[in-house]
């Protein structure tokens, strides 16, 4: 019946509502690989926390069905999924120690004496922590805190690990460590997990596949690079990475590309059609910062247009530009730190280029997906 | 502090000033000023509390009234031994002789007599019967005229019992408080049968208290988890619930019961009346034990609830969802998870419940009947009925020594910190 390349979870047409008004969750069709690090990404609201806690089992799906590892799943009850779970607070238990914290799943499950301390202590061992099985969860650090919350999430040796904003409470650095860790144990041992976070770069960094969730929906499913240098629309556009926003008409298309006229200047553009409905719809363009160049005398692009230059923040190695470009005062323009790179004042205007490849042509800025 | 101030002190501030000087320096105005405020409630508690409970330890074992009624009796009566089967000397029995007259005059004769009665009773009448005829006589012998007045003053008991209690200071008050009293022969011995009292109300007021205090727990619990977990705008509705009875007069509530469980009352009626049971099969819930545990269980039942209330309140539910997902059954994830981080609140609500329980009054007193009177009933009995001033210090004193032993006990197994009272 297993199959390595059946999916660890499906969700099936998965709708979720509270409270018999609104739908959380609006229709959710996701299939999970086997050993896969799937990220849930999104802001607040968006769903993500539902999905993961109606797979644990701590809510039930309004309509719609769960399977793991095949077996529909609704009606089981969440001390039998045997899925491990890593909690935004650790929620390690404050009167156990960390061994005894670590060895709850395991007695639970009626192991032995002996396997139960071996399991323990190669779990202690996994996250580097051999020495602290007989300290407090409180006289821990918020980093060994996280890793005792892994190991505890991992000692039974779950084919699943779900984790809920798990690296939320600590500081940057910490986190940052925190995430490459995780990253080295999933690739380790071979789990599937499903982790859910608001933070884009910890996505980035850890996942396999990325869903951003927006409104109960998810915007789109991809690798990491495929999110952040083809996002399929505005949010996932706005919401992975920096980026910077025109808005305008579609005046002409032709094969992939498309021709853009802008609100404000009445400028054209040539940009790449991802998500045009056809000539005379509105429509958002997404260029990232980094891929606005500034030229020179004779330099040439597909698109040129002048910014003023409006603020200079110096971050070491590039120069971050905030630029009128348009009638748009955000737009941001990275400026490498390199040699020979341009020195501007504020106040100054400047020729800008990029391709029309790196230029998006998305679904219509919010507010206006419907006619008003 | 201590285990640095090897490695600080050869530090000085600017000024050359040692750094641990000026520390306590700075330090001193704000622990000045943290106890003036505190200055006006320790003035009040010293006056209200500490005095009286001073006052009443030494009333406890305070017996000056004998040796300053019978001023003479007092300073000679250590030349007799009251081993011996012999009566006093005659010298005694004068200066008796005159300690009655002076007595009788001063009108100070009746507390000692009655004094004296407690540990001896009947002994009472004697002084007063002595006390009016002591006048007339004139000259000795006087052992012969005290004889003449009644034979009784032939009892060496009499005598031992002034030997014995001639001091300023008696322990016989304690020894009635634990059912003990002084034998004829002078020695410590349990009272007669009939007579004790006071080690079963002991008993019982322990035992009541503690069945209340787990009612109390049994049926607490579930709302305070139930306030704990509900949402917000539930949990008020319900807590108000809770509250209520709080900002009900006591009397009224305990009234109310009476109400309710009278043999005539609203639960009997009706259960008469759904025919479980026959109009003059009655059930007898008041004026028992029955009618106490029933009643102080309701009323004391928040000082339960809001403790454990407040302990569950930080319990994020986060735990028992991870022992769910490590593989828990509801039950084992409860016993193994939640309850062990609500014991404080168990401890905190348990010691409150079980020490306002063990000296409750009003309510035994209304519903309790015969057999359903604490300790504390009886201390009031004495203060105000029989004015053994002494036995209820007596008592009240064992009963403050019992709840500072089960509070040591306490601390001992679960730890004072541990304790979460909101």
């Amino acid at each position: 019946m297993e199959q390595a390349n059946d999916p660890i979870v499906r969700f099936d047409g998965v709708q979720k509502s509270y409270d018999g008004e609104t739908l959380v969750v609006k229709k959710l069709d996701l299939d999970i690989a086997r050993g896969e690090f799937l990220t849930m990404l999104g802001p607040s609201g968006s769903g993500k926390t539902t999905c993961l806690m109606m797979l644990a089992g701590f809510e039930p799906a309004t309509h719609g069905e769960i399977y793991l590892n095949g077996q529909p799943i609704n009606r089981v009850p969440p001390h039998k999924r045997g899925i491990g779970m890593v909690f935004q607070n650790y929620a390690l238990f404050p009167h156990m120690t960390v061994a005894e914290n670590l060895a709850f799943p395991l007695e639970v499950r009626g192991m032995d004496r002996a396997t139960i301390e071996q399991k323990v202590n190669r779990a202690l061992d996994m996250v580097r922590l051999p020495e602290f099985g007989g300290r407090r969860p409180a006289q821990l650090s918020g980093g060994q805190q996280q890793r005792v919350a892994v190991a505890r999430a991992l000692v039974f040796e779950p084919d699943l690990v779900l984790m809920d904003e798990p690296l939320g409470a600590l500081d940057k650095n910490l986190r940052e460590e925190m995430q490459y860790e995780i990253k080295h144990i999933h690739e380790r041992l071979g789990v599937s997990v499903v982790y859910v976070t608001h933070d884009q770069s910890e996505a980035l960094t850890m996942s396999n596949r990325v869903a951003v969730f927006d409104d109960g929906v998810i915007q789109q499913l991809a690798a990491p690079d495929v999110l952040y240098e083809q996002p399929r629309n505005a949010f996932v556009a706005y919401f992975i990475g920096e980026n910077n926003r025109l808005y305008g008409r579609v005046e002409a298309i032709d094969g992939d590309h498309c021709t853009v006229r802008l609100d404000d200047e009445g400028a054209s553009v040539r940009a790449l059609r991802v998500n045009v409905e056809g000539v005379g719809s509105r429509t958002t363009l997404s260029l990232r910062p980094e891929r606005v160049q500034i030229l020179g005398g004779e330099q040439a692009a597909d698109n040129v247009m002048s910014g003023r230059v409006e603020e200079l923040i110096y971050l070491g190695d590039h120069v971050r530009t905030r630029m009128t470009v348009a009638g748009n005062d955000a737009f941001i323009v990275k400026i490498p730190n390199a040699h020979g790179h341009a020195v501007l004042r504020v106040g100054d205007t400047v020729k800008l280029g990029w391709a029309a490849d790196d230029c998006r042509a998305l679904d219509p800025p919010t507010g206006e997906r419907e006619p008003v | 502090m201590a285990t640095i101030a090897p490695a600080t002190e050869g530090l000085t501030t600017a000024d050359g000033v040692s750094l641990k000087v000026s520390l306590a320096r700075a330090n001193a105005r704000s622990r000045r000023r943290a106890l003036l405020l505190v200055l006006p409630l320790l003035a009040f508690l010293t006056v209200t509390f500490v005095l009286p409970i001073l006052d009443m330890l030494y009333r406890g074992i305070e017996n000056s009234v004998v040796p300053e009624t019978f001023t003479r009796t007092t300073a000679v009566i250590g030349q007799w031994d009251p081993d011996t089967a012999e009566l006093p000397p005659e010298s005694i029995y004068e200066a008796m002789v005159g300690d009655l007259k002076e007595a009788y005059a001063s009108k100070s004769l009746g507390s000692a007599a009655r004094r004296l009665n407690y540990d001896l009773p009947g002994v009472s009448s004697l002084f007063r019967k002595s006390g009016r005829r002591a006048n007339r006589i004139e000259e000795g012998p006087y052992k012969d005229a005290l004889l003449k007045i009644d034979k009784a003053w032939g009892e060496p008991a009499i005598w031992r019992l002034l030997h014995r209690e001639s001091g300023a200071y008696t322990a016989s008050y304690f020894l009635a408080a634990v059912d003990m009293r002084y034998d004829e022969q002078g020695d410590v011995a349990p009272q007669p049968e009939y007579r004790q009292i006071y080690l079963r109300l002991f008993g019982r007021t322990l035992m009541l208290s503690v069945v209340i205090t787990v009612l109390c727990l049994l049926l607490g619990y579930p709302v305070a988890y139930l306030l704990a977990t509900l949402p917000l705008r539930t949990s008020n509705l319900l807590m108000v619930m809770v509250l209520l009875p709080f900002w009900t007069s006591l009397l009224v509530r305990t009234t109310s019961w009476i109400a309710l469980l009278q043999t005539q009352g609203v639960i009997n009626d009706l259960l008469v009346l759904v025919g479980i049971v026959s109009d003059d099969g009655r059930l007898q819930m008041m004026h028992n034990q029955v009618g106490t545990i029933v009643a102080m269980t309701h009323i004391l039942l928040p000082f339960m609830i809001l403790p454990l209330y407040s302990v569950m309140k930080t319990i994020p539910p986060s735990y028992m969802r991870a022992a769910r997902s490590l593989g828990a059954n509801p039950l084992t994830a409860f016993v193994r998870v939640y309850l062990p981080n609500t014991v404080a609140g168990i401890g905190a609500g348990s010691i409150l419940v079980f020490i306002l329980a063990i000296g409750y009054y009003i309510t035994p007193a209304l519903v309790g009947g015969q057999s359903g009177t604490l300790i504390s009933n009886f201390i009031a009995d004495h203060i105000s009925t029989t004015l053994n001033w002494g036995l209820a210090a007596a008592l009240g004193v064992l009963l403050l020594g019992i709840v500072l032993a089960l509070y040591f006990l306490y601390d001992k197994i679960v730890g004072i910190d541990n304790m979460k009272l909101g």
